[in-house]
């Protein structure tokens, strides 16, 4: 280094560096706030990232939560025997026969007499009086006499549905700017709820039937569940497990374990790997094309939803499950075949169950994926009709028409009203509680049984 | 007998060969296995393969077969009906599964069956819980009796010969045990068969894939130009027939929108990949990638609604009339920028986690070897990482673009509905995937133009989508093989 000039010359223009290399000259902290700006840029991009997320889970617990509690009226409604069973027979038979149309004058008197009873003065008619409940109030009513006829002529206590605009109005939705434009309701409605509510028989509570219940029409958001559609996604994900994951992992096995490496088994890698990235609504093509219009299978069904997604999730199942094959390590493969095991029984019998924790996680983690996917199921008609009943048997829970819960959150969407935004976004935070526990499960197997060899 | 039933017969005497053929084999060697070639369970298997494999096999391709040839039979007698030959089928098929009904539930004997006639048929059959659409026609009737003679034969036939299979093949399965067969070697092929099967699924997707595709979208031109299809201007389906259906606004829509998703996506998911793999603590690396790991995770139809809900009034209150800049530029919720962004935030995770893989793919020695001649960490960063990392990065990106063309919920529901060509990012745009959902969701006539356009449209984003794809693996593949 003695042909370094004296005081330590720097090749650069900026001429001789003097003194200390410690002492920062105009372009070391040119540099230094370069490297500062850089770090900062980082930090700004996860933080952004990171804001994203937060908003996105604000917006979907702030806007979901609404979607778990209902209003309810309590109304005293006299079942009166002239209405309900003129005869007095007491014959059930005799009272199916009268429909929900027997019943709406019924709650309409009810209503009447509750607000005389409370001294509430009001210009709304009777008839429209009864807007503030749900148009299901009467069924609700129906259901119970037939199950109960006895209490034909009794007066019986009623929790009854609010309507979608008064359980709005009670949850901040609906104000009463909003309602001038509004055919069903009016501020009057809304004075007599506050007074309801100032005596304590307007109530806001848990509602399981949104967990439970199933669709409702256009007309009754108040009435609408996700019950339905949460099973017709498991019949779905039921028909993925069954399929993908013993396909998957004989597919896997053959891939990692036997294939020799020759075109054919190059055909099928370079498949995998892109069917992979194909977009999923190109599998709802395929199964629109495939399975209803050429094998006719039943539209809608969640059999035909599996098979797609079954199709959709192979890949990613595929890749996990060589992965973690590919983790055990050759020696056992060696052990085997040194004692005498054939390369089958060394595969089955030794490198199989090995893998296994990590087939189980990659699986469980494909089956996510799969039941958040919507876009396939858009095309095999799992939207555009209400899924209103349960399969009646498990048989037809795989071929009758249901929904899945990404469907039902999208039909929702389209129908544009808030009381079913509001629906949506609660959908959403069931789909997440579902997606979660999945991959909670996920890891708690791969830390319960993950080996490092 | 009903093929729940066959398979249960045959999977029993799939059963039945095993123990049969476990115990010849050991009473054959006197119960000392050392002298059998195989392990016993292996000579069970070995004939209840024989027994089941064959048989099940047959069953399934019978009945996958047997409606076709059916139809192919029963059809012609209809033909003279001036429906729709479909519809048509669908009665003889409900009147058909109606007069089995009845002869099931007792109404009718089978005698009687063969006898019937057309006249007050309907009002009979609604007796036994089938209601018909319309009065039945005697050659409908005609037809239903045929296709009834048809099924009945092919259900005993299908029965005899699936079980008839099993019996003999198992019966030879057990002829063939003795202490020198190859039991093991014979499973064990038959294993191999069924991986291979397995693994052959794949070739099968991408086949039906294309063939679905390609089937309808030579249909599609066969109604529409193709030069019309694509080089049109003008999107405007319309189902009573007229329509322009030009793909070049849709393709405008997909591309501006995935720009605006990629804009977002690779600074964010770049940088971020940059800080964790380089300047982040150990802690910080921890919490910060499951973090995003959460965003690739949450479902596409979540950042729909949230595009549609939350981000969209969002940029109205900001672009919109009355907004806080006093602009009129945004129209409505939904806009080209609004499923954009959203679809940019959806990719940033996918960007980020590329990135970090090939980041630190970059060998150790050249970030050394350049700390090492003085540079800072960020001139490291920017100077060696990055170039060498290029590559991979543009791989990374083209993935990503990839997924942004194909994304569906979130321009289904941010996006608009409206087919335009237009440069302003907060007009309402519409995409490849939104106009396939459209078309193919409603009660839509599959044999119109206006359905089958998007069997066409399918095509083009499956062939743009391939082509990104294989680019891009195929790039990042040969960087990664210059460090290896």
């Amino acid at each position: 280094m003695t042909d370094i000039p004296e005081g330590g010359a720097h090749p650069q223009q900026d001429g001789p560096r003097r003194g200390s290399l410690f002492a920062e000259n105009p372009r070391i902290k040119a540099r230094n706030r370069a490297e500062k700006r850089f770090r900062a840029y980082g930090i700004a991009a996860i933080s952004i990232a990171m804001a994203f997320l937060c908003v996105l889970l604000f917006s979907i617990v702030k806007n979901g939560l609404p979607a778990f509690t209902q209003t309810y009226i309590q109304v005293d409604v006299t079942l009166d025997q002239e209405v309900l069973d003129p005869d007095a027979t007491g014959d059930p038979a005799v009272i199916a026969q009268k429909t929900t149309f027997s019943y709406a004058p019924l709650i309409q008197a009810a209503l009447v007499d509750r607000l005389a009873q409370s001294g509430i003065e009001t210009e709304v008619t009777p008839d429209r009086l009864a807007r503030i409940l749900s148009s299901g109030a009467a069924a609700q009513l129906r259901n119970h006499v037939l199950a109960n006829p006895e209490v034909v002529g009794e007066t019986v206590e009623f929790d009854l549905l609010a309507s979608s605009r008064v359980d709005g109005y009670m949850k901040g939705r609906v104000t009463r700017e909003a309602l001038a434009r509004d055919p069903n309701l009016d501020a009057a409605h809304l004075e007599i709820i506050d007074a309801l509510k100032a005596e304590g028989s307007v109530e806001r509570r848990f509602n399981l039937d949104f967990i439970t219940g199933t669709d409702a029409s256009d007309s009754r958001p108040e009435e609408a569940g996700l019950g339905a559609s949460v099973l017709g996604s498991f019949y779905m994900m039921l028909v993925v497990l069954l399929l993908a994951l013993p396909i998957g992992v004989a597919a896997s096995i053959y891939l990692e374990e036997f294939a020799p490496e020759n075109r054919f088994t190059d055909l099928i890698e370079v498949n995998i790997s892109n069917l992979a990235a194909v977009p999923s609504i190109v599998f709802g093509i395929l199964g629109l094309a495939a399975f209803i219009q050429f094998a006719h299978l039943p539209a809608s069904a969640p059999l035909v939803g599996g098979l797609v997604l079954t199709l959709m999730t192979l890949p990613t199942i595929i890749i996990s499950t060589r992965a973690s094959l590919r983790a055990v390590p050759p020696s056992i493969r060696d052990a085997a075949l040194g004692v005498g095991a054939s390369k089958m029984q060394a595969t089955m019998h030794h490198v199989l169950p090995l893998a296994m924790p990590g087939i189980l996680t990659g699986t469980i983690l494909g089956l996510a994926q799969a039941l958040g996917e919507t876009a396939p199921l858009l095309l095999i008609g799992m939207v555009g009709f209400i899924a209103s009943e349960y399969p009646d048997s498990f048989t037809s829970g795989f071929t009758d028409p249901n929904s899945a819960m990404p469907a039902q959150i999208y039909e929702w969407a389209k129908r544009a009203d808030p009381a079913y935004y509001e629906r949506a976004w609660g959908g959403i935070i069931v789909l997440l509680a579902f997606l979660l526990l999945m991959n909670i499960v996920a890891v708690l197997l791969r830390r319960r049984f993950e080996r490092r060899w | 007998m009903s093929t729940f039933w066959i398979v249960l017969v045959v999977l029993a005497v799939a059963a039945l060969c095993f123990v049969l053929a476990r115990r010849r084999a050991l009473s054959a060697v006197d119960g000392d296995q050392r002298h059998l070639h195989s392990r016993p369970n292996y000579y069970g298997f070995s004939a209840a393969l024989w027994a089941a494999g064959p048989a099940l096999i047959v069953l399934a391709l019978w009945l996958a077969l047997q409606p076709l040839v059916v139809d192919r039979s029963v059809r012609p007698l209809v033909l003279e009906e001036d429906r729709n030959a479909a519809l048509v089928m669908s009665d003889v098929t409900r009147l058909a599964g109606g007069i089995d009904r009845a002869i099931a539930m007792g109404g009718l004997t089978a005698q009687e069956a063969r006898g019937l006639t057309a006249d007050g048929l309907r009002d009979r059959l609604s007796d036994f819980g089938t209601a018909l659409a319309s009065e039945v026609s005697p050659g409908v009737l005609e037809a239903a009796q045929r296709y009834r003679t048809i099924e009945g034969r092919g259900a005993l036939l299908r029965s005899i010969l699936t079980i008839g299979l099993a019996v003999g093949l198992g019966a030879f399965a057990l002829w063939r045990v003795a202490p020198g067969f190859r039991a093991r070697t014979s499973v064990e092929r038959a294993i191999l068969g069924a991986l291979i099967a397995a693994a052959c699924v794949a070739i099968g997707t991408t086949i039906g894939i294309v063939l679905s595709l390609i089937f309808n979208t030579i249909k599609f031109f066969g109604l529409y130009p193709a030069a019309d299809f694509l080089f049109g201007t003008t999107w405007a389906p319309s189902f009573g027939g007229g329509s322009s259906l030009g793909i070049l606004p849709l393709l405008w829509g997909t591309l501006y929108i995935s720009l605006i998703a990629l804009l977002v996506a690779v600074p964010i998911g770049l940088l971020a990949a940059i800080y964790l793999s380089e300047y982040a603590h150990r802690t910080v690396r921890a919490w910060a990638k499951p973090m995003l790991e959460v965003l690739a995770g949450i479902p596409t139809i979540v950042y729909g609604l949230f595009a549609l809900l939350t981000v969209g009034p969002l940029l109205m209150d900001v672009f919109g009339p009355g907004g806080a800049l006093g602009v009129r530029w945004m129209g409505g919720g939904t806009s080209v920028m609004t499923a954009g962004l959203v679809m940019g935030i959806m990719l940033i995770p996918f960007v980020s986690s590329l990135s970090d893989d090939i980041i630190n793919a970059v060998p150790q020695s050249m970030r050394d070897g350049s700390l090492g001649l003085g540079a800072t960490q960020s001139e490291t960063v920017k100077q060696v990482i990055l170039p060498a990392a290029l590559p991979g990065i543009v791989g990374a990106v083209l993935l990503a673009a990839s997924r942004a063309i194909g994304e569906t919920m979130i321009v289904v529901l941010g996006a608009g509905a409206a087919a335009r060509l237009d440069l302003n990012p907060f007009e309402a745009m519409t995409t490849v995937t939104a106009k396939i959902v459209s078309q193919l969701t409603g009660d839509a006539d599959f044999s119109s133009p206006e359905a089958l356009v998007a069997f066409a449209l399918g095509m083009t984003l499956f062939v743009i989508t391939l082509i990104l794809n294989v680019f891009a693996l195929w790039i990042v593949r040969r960087y990664r093989e210059q460090y290896e």
